[in-house]
């Protein structure tokens, strides 16, 4: 049963995505929307993405020295694995998951609503490909902030390493920066950037999907707003699984 | 001219509309009426296209509207304009943004062409005034207003109003009525409205509709409505108690 209902799903998110990805009715409309979608699902996140990164970055160099770091360990341990872990999974993949509770909810439960007030109706009768207008603006919106917040994140939760020895003392700075510089490899950061743009294209397209096949009232947007979060997260650690396997 | 042939729809093998066939003439307001659940916005769904019928066809000026490839669909919605029971305005848009949506969408006018287009569809609903205002800062009758100059931007040819006095109070219902009736007239356009209010009946039904339990009940223009001799007609006509005192009072001798 789970099997038909899973299979169902798909195959009504396959059709919407062929709806969504045709050309704009109008591309003035179209570059409009990607704009404002820029805005709200990218730069609006920005603040979140920050905050959360510095006091990751943080409290990785922290236990890093605390509880991992020893005598016989060389002194930029903490530096390296806080640098590796921000490169390789934190800023693309966790930072994803976060994203996809602000973006996914805040994308299901606007599509949602649009449905449940007949603005998608109105959209369709004009003679406007609704799916089209409102879904491939996220998309491409999404996908073409999601490098510049991988950055920031990673910049950040790297500053925020450099905050515990500048304020906490608990490392100092050169036996950090050691780390940091130690072995690196450029790959991985494009491995991150790589990895992040497939999640946000999930994160886009699943919850748009949730909030598009609405049907009913409040409660509806609410359970679809939550199914938008639950199942972009599921697929974004699946997809982490075989991204990682697959680029590494 | 919208002709209706033998349309029939089911969901899930339940018939909401029973072999419907009528034509909603140029020119005219055209009502639907009926109960609640009777089938009223299916077939206007279903007239619109947001529905397929199960059977039979909707032709708009002898083209049929269910063979209709996408490409023909899309330049035949651009004559239609709707006025949902929800007004269905785009409440990210302003006001004025939300009348020169279709034209953003479908025209290639300048800016300024667009906005002067808007603040004409805007005055002809009396809301230039209201043009930067958001739709949650104005009332529910003003929105169905906007929703008015927004349907009419496009010029269309075809409007379809779903039971656009829902939630009104009479007064405002009546400027809607107006409103509606006279862009039909100054247009000559086909209005289609979808309504169970007695005062739009009576006071714009050139042509009436009454569906009852899926099929076609009745059809006259709102001077026979009255004594249409159909006693589902009366019964829904009736159903007030003011109207059956007058209608009491108009039969005694």
């Amino acid at each position: 049963m789970f099997v038909f209902s899973f299979l169902e799903s798909f195959g009504k998110y396959l059709q919407l995505m062929g709806r969504t990805f045709r050309r704009p009715d109008s591309w003035r409309m179209f570059f409009k929307q990607y704009l404002r979608e820029m805005a709200q699902l990218g730069v609006d996140s920005i603040p979140i993405v920050l905050l959360i990164s510095f006091f990751i970055g943080a409290v990785i160099c922290i236990q890093i020295k605390l509880n991992i770091q020893s005598a016989w360990m060389p002194h930029w341990v903490s530096g390296y694995v806080t640098r590796e872990i921000m490169l390789l999974e934190f800023s693309s993949s966790i930072m994803c998951l976060i994203l996809s509770g602000k973006v996914g909810s805040n994308i299901a439960s606007e599509i949602g609503t649009m449905r449940t007030s007949q603005q998608i109706d109105a959209l369709d009768v004009m003679g406007v490909n609704s799916a089209n207008y409102l879904i491939l603006p996220k998309i491409a919106g999404l996908v073409t902030m999601i490098p510049i917040l991988v950055i920031f994140s990673t910049a950040c939760g790297i500053l925020g390493a450099y905050a515990t020895a500048w304020i906490g003392r608990i490392i100092t700075a050169s036996d950090l920066t050691a780390g940091m510089q130690h072995d690196f490899v450029s790959w991985f950061f494009w491995m991150g950037i790589i990895k992040s743009l497939f999640f946000a294209f999930i994160i886009a397209s699943v919850s748009s999907f949730f909030g598009y096949t609405v049907n009913g009232g409040s409660i509806s947007v609410g359970k679809a707003s939550t199914n938008a979060v639950v199942s972009s997260s599921m697929l974004i650690l699946f997809s982490d699984l075989f991204l990682t396997n697959l680029l590494s | 001219m919208i002709e209706v042939s033998h349309v029939t729809k089911q969901f899930e093998g339940k018939t909401v509309l029973k072999d419907i066939s009528t034509i909603f003439p140029d020119g005219k307001t055209n009502l639907i009426i009926g109960r609640s659940g009777a089938g009223k916005t299916v077939l206007l769904k279903t007239i619109v296209g947001l529905l397929r019928p199960t059977e039979g066809d909707v032709l708009y000026d002898g083209r049929s509207f269910v063979n209709m490839d996408k490409y023909e669909l899309a330049m035949m919605r651009r004559e239609m304009g709707m006025i949902f029971q929800s007004a269905a305005l785009f409440d990210s848009l302003s006001v004025i943004e939300n009348v020169m949506f279709p034209l953003d969408m479908f025209s290639d006018f300048t800016y300024a062409r667009r906005e002067k287009r808007a603040m004409e569809c805007l005055s002809r609903v009396n809301l230039a005034d209201a043009a930067h205002l958001r739709p949650d800062e104005i009332s529910g009758g003003m929105q169905k207003r906007v929703a008015i100059a927004r349907a009419i931007a496009l010029e269309p040819r075809y409007l379809f109003c779903d039971e656009p006095n829902s939630g009104l109070d009479p007064q405002t219902s009546l400027v809607i009525d107006e409103l509606i009736s006279g862009i039909t007239h100054d247009l000559n356009i086909t209005t289609i409205i979808n309504t169970h209010d007695m005062n739009s009946v009576l006071g714009i039904g050139e042509h009436i509709l009454f569906i009852s339990d899926g099929h076609n009940e009745w059809e006259g223009t709102k001077h026979e409505v009255m004594d249409s001799g159909n006693h589902t007609l009366d019964d829904f006509i009736f159903a007030s108690d003011l109207l059956k005192k007058l209608h009491e009072d108009a039969l005694r001798p």
